[in-house]
């Protein structure tokens, strides 16, 4: 990247400019924003004094549905701009920088404020600020301070500090970090390993691709300490190969780390070896699962194997192994800088700290939000999320992606937290947060979740391998307008089964989605088995579209959006649909301006 | 710790267990039966059929006891209602992606599916869907794959991996669609196959079956004659399925203290010879330019008159014997010791040395 820009010209005392380059930003195109800003200043001459890169790289900020975000920082004030482009960059250069003037029509809005100021950052913090590439940005604020301080502690005592924050496992579960790494201390083997499960599979989930995109020193760092308290001089990072820019971050910052003896023989100039090895995923969902990633990491088909023993105990090649999702590990190096005691007074106190979570779906403010543990649902969704997408209704929320359960929106005062998940039938799994108004069909929404799982689904064990399987065929028969009387009976008594049978977490947890969209909107399912119809008129096979005599307008855009000819209509007359004629594609629905099409 | 004894209770009956040992293995051992499918002793636990969930008593979901380890004054119960629900919709999944053949399936009356299909009265018409419609492999000399029928419990795959070390087939695939196979399904013999069949011997279904035995006999027709290989010296066992007078096939013993159930090529199929017309059934003895049949006492007499001559004649040092490694350990021990003691010679030896 040109960015050292060694020019001659008017000096620009205090100038930075933070481009947003997590996937979501490079996405939007914010390469060619870089590049845009580095020609421009650079035909402008302009160069900055105070920071070496005048355009900075940052990772992602969260908020991915206005990217590619911008900030223009001068003499301390920053103006963030919004959905910038590579051809806005010219009249931001020219009004704001050249003459001091932001162009006020594309800075971001209030939503990008409440967005922002209505969350907890202190894992995020740093995400969308430092340079990820730059191992000395992340010294700046106080990065590997954590470990430091911990390698002249004795391990029990850094397992002591973690156990008083309170920190439990961000991959789902929420098994108590400090009681993991004990375990692991304590369980008899050489050599043991510390593991970070960075294979990220949930559909619509990507808080640990952006920490580390943003911030992967936190996870070198919080893998340094956790390695040094269970005794390992080996750690892994199992990370997706569909993250490559994840990947790249993660190589050079370890690179950078071995170079500065944070990582190899005798790191931080003490008596203790570790380091990192970096072992790409290659697809597999349920390698996510712990025991089955471990199969993986030895080079084996991912396949869960059933517990005890725990990985603790018996975990990689046979040996103690500590494995921690990202998140998890990326909070600790905050518990070893500044305490367990302050880390335990963000949430509540069986479930403290901040978590990320994946705001999707028909809500305002899509993005990564971190809030802290036993938030009320209600405030993620109105007041950081900005409330439901063109001001419909919210019908539920579904959260732990394929594995979790929804909840609709009468609890939406529930708070969000490990035990008040499980309680409802959900969970927290890795923090996808799905938000669904009311032109969602939950069976629908189910039936995507299940497929996802059954088509993911090992094929170890009878009843994730055929039951989920059989469980996608009863929804898609409900769903295509075939479903049978005792179909919800059918699958309530299949899903009781699986997750009561199941080898692995997979498919324990694989018809959460069913299960309770039956218990909360049984009704929904039950209109489309005995009335034949969809609710939500998302069902292509239940639809039967008429025209209203009432809101027809007698415009003929239905006529002329038509593919099959099964409208008709003449100048001066209401149209009528031919159901014989009628392949269901929708397109009148969406052409018409009235909303006469029902 | 390894030499404690644990005390568990399986169904009210105390049995002493050793630590490590499972739940399936206690049970076992005491004659109580809990049904399973990927279990095989040969194997390592694995847990994939969940067909042998048991109650612990405290535990709310139910354990598979294949895996589930032995823990002092555990109580298991090995059938309840809910369990005995479970096992059987586990069945009916199983066979709703089952071709219903058994009526011309080989392995009918030697199938645990249909064993177990029997047991809890199931059926797969209750989850009625997609079926496997794969082409039946017949591209190995010995082995019919016909993976329409196969259940996944994975032995097939574990056996050729964990016992044979050949590492001819895996699981392949995902979700449904996950089947043993070679690698890119190529032909076994493509891929390291040994043809030794072991495979064939712990598939619990008709997915695996021996060429050679096809149409000749059913499972309850064949009578089973246990025998020892004459193939080596290691001296597995195996048992000889035979019909009418004819071997059929040959089958694991897995009571056998030697091989434990496993054989080779050679044990498990090499057996054509034995009804073979250029098999010579009689002693025979040369007299001029002819062979001619005798009896055995005949022949013996002849064989001991002509050793008794030589010794008298040139002294011990002048005869001596030489076995075959394909006489079991008893019959070389037998030779060697008439020559040491009767014949009084060192002139001993066996081919396998060589």
């Amino acid at each position: 990247m040109p960015t050292k820009t060694k020019l001659r010209g008017p000096e620009i005392s205090d100038l930075m400019i933070k481009v947003c380059v997590g996937t979501g930003g490079l996405a939007a195109g914010s390469r060619e924003v870089i590049e845009e800003f580095d020609r421009q200043l650079r035909s402008k001459g302009i160069r900055a004094t105070i920071v070496k890169k005048c355009v900075n790289k940052t990772g992602c900020r969260g908020f991915c549905a206005r990217d590619v975000l911008v900030d223009v920082i001068r003499n301390g004030r920053p103006d963030t701009y919004e959905l910038v482009t590579a051809d806005r960059v010219a009249r931001i250069v020219e009004e704001h920088i050249v003459q001091g003037e932001p162009v006020q029509e594309w800075l971001v809005g209030p939503e990008y404020h409440d967005f922002h100021d209505k969350q907890t950052k202190i894992l995020l913090r740093q995400c969308g600020q430092i340079d990820p590439e730059d191992i000395e940005a992340y010294i700046a604020i106080r990065g590997y301070k954590g470990a430091k301080k911990s390698l002249a502690l004795d391990p029990y005592e850094v397992i002591e500090e973690v156990r008083l924050s309170g920190l439990r496992g961000r991959g789902g579960a929420g098994f108590l970090t400090g009681m993991k790494w004990e375990f692991c201390r304590k369980s008899p083997g050489d050599p043991k390993y510390i593991i970070c499960n960075a294979d990220e599979g949930d559909p619509g989930a990507f808080m640990d691709r952006s920490i580390i995109e943003g911030n992967p020193h936190a996870v070198i760092e919080g893998m340094i300490i956790g390695g040094y308290a269970v005794g390992a001089n080996l750690g892994y990072v199992y990370i997706r190969a569909e993250y490559p820019l994840a990947v790249e971050r993660l190589k050079i910052a370890l690179d950078q780390a071995r170079k500065k003896n944070f990582l190899g023989k005798k790191i931080f100039r003490s008596e203790y070896d570790f380091d990192i090895k970096i072992k790409l995923g290659a697809g597999a969902f349920v390698c996510g699962e712990s025991t089955a990633l471990m199969r993986s990491i030895e080079g084996e088909r991912g396949l869960p194997r059933p517990t005890p023993p725990r990985s603790v105990t018996k975990g990689l090649w046979g040996k103690p192994t500590a494995l921690n999702n990202v998140e998890t590990l990326a909070n600790v190096p905050l518990i070893m800088s500044k305490g367990g005691k302050w880390f335990a007074t963000f949430g509540t106190p069986k479930n403290t700290g901040t978590k990320v979570f994946a705001l999707t779906g028909k809500v305002k403010n899509t993005g990564l939000i971190e809030v802290p543990l036993g938030i009320p649902l209600k405030e993620i969704i109105f007041d950081i999320g900005g409330g439901v997408e063109k001001n419909r209704s919210l019908k539920a929320v579904q959260t732990g992606g394929p594995s979790g359960g929804c909840i609709p929106a009468s609890h939406i005062d529930m708070p969000v937290d490990f035990d008040s998940l499980s309680r409802i039938g959900s969970m927290m799994g890795s923090g996808g947060m799905v938000v669904m108004d009311e032109t969602t069909c939950m069976v629908d929404m189910s039936k995507f979740f299940l497929a996802f799982t059954e088509s993911e689904s090992c094929g170890k064990c009878v009843p994730c391998r055929i039951g989920t399987k059989r469980m996608l065929e009863i929804l898609e028969r409900i769903t295509e307008g075939r479903g049978r009387k005792n179909d919800i009976d059918l699958l309530i008594e299949l899903g009781t089964d699986i997750k009561l049978a199941s080898l692995c977490g997979l498919g324990r947890s694989a018809p959460n989605p069913v299960l309770s969209t039956i218990q909360f909107f049984r009704e929904e399912y039950e209109a489309h088995i005995h009335d034949g119809v969809c609710p939500s008129r998302v069902c292509k096979a239940l639809r039967q579209y008429t025209v209203s005599e009432e809101l027809c307008r007698m415009c003929g855009k239905c006529f002329r959006a038509c593919p099959s000819e099964a409208i008709a209509w003449e100048k001066k007359q209401k149209a009528v649909i031919d159901r014989t004629k009628c392949i269901k594609c929708g397109a009148c629905y969406d052409a018409c301006p009235f909303d006469a099409i029902l | 710790m390894a030499d404690r004894i644990i005390k568990i209770k399986i169904n009210s009956k105390e049995i002493s267990c050793k630590h490590h040992e499972t739940v399936l293995h206690a049970a076992k051992r005491a004659g109580i039966y809990i049904p399973t499918l990927c279990d095989d002793d040969r194997l390592e636990a694995y847990g994939g059929c969940r067909l042998c969930l048991v109650h612990v008593k405290g535990v709310p979901r139910p354990l598979p006891a294949c895996t589930t380890p032995v823990a002092d004054r555990m109580e298991v119960t090995t059938e309840t209602d809910s369990i005995r629900k479970i096992r059987k919709n586990i069945i009916e999944l199983l066979l709703s992606n089952h071709p219903n053949d058994c009526m011309r399936c080989e392995a009918t009356g030697d199938c645990t599916l249909q064993d177990l299909s029997y047991e809890y009265g199931a059926d797969g018409t209750r989850f009625a869907g997609e079926k496997w419609d794969l082409p039946i492999r017949e591209d190995n000399p010995f082995i019919t794959y016909d993976p329409n029928k196969c259940i996944l419990c994975g032995r097939c795959t574990r056996i050729c991996n964990e016992v044979v070390m050949a590492g001819t087939i895996s699981l392949t695939g995902r979700g449904f669609n996950a089947m043993p196979d070679t690698s890119f399904g190529q032909p076994r013999s493509l891929k390291n196959c040994e043809f030794c069949g072991q495979c064939v011997s712990t598939c619990p279904t008709g997915a695996l079956t021996d060429k050679k035995g096809k149409g000749k006999g059913r499972a309850y027709e064949l009578t089973k004659v246990r025998t020892t290989c004459s193939y080596c010296g290691t001296g597995c066992n195996f048992d000889l399925n035979v019909k009418d007078g004819r071997v059929v096939k040959v089958t694991s013993a897995y009571d056998a203290p030697v091989n434990h159930g496993n054989l080779c090529v050679k044990g498990r199929y090499g057996y054509d010879f034995i009804h073979s017309f250029e098999r010579i059934r009689k002693p025979l003895v040369r007299k001029g330019d002819k062979f001619k049949e005798v009896s055995w006492d005949e022949a013996l007499e002849y064989v001991a008159q002509k050793f008794k001559s030589l010794l008298k004649k040139y002294g011990p040092s002048a005869v001596g014997a030489f076995s075959s490694s394909r006489c079991t350990n008893e019959e070389n021990f037998l030779i060697s010791k008439l020559v040491r003691t009767v014949f009084r010679s060192n002139n001993v030896d066996n081919c396998a040395r060589v």
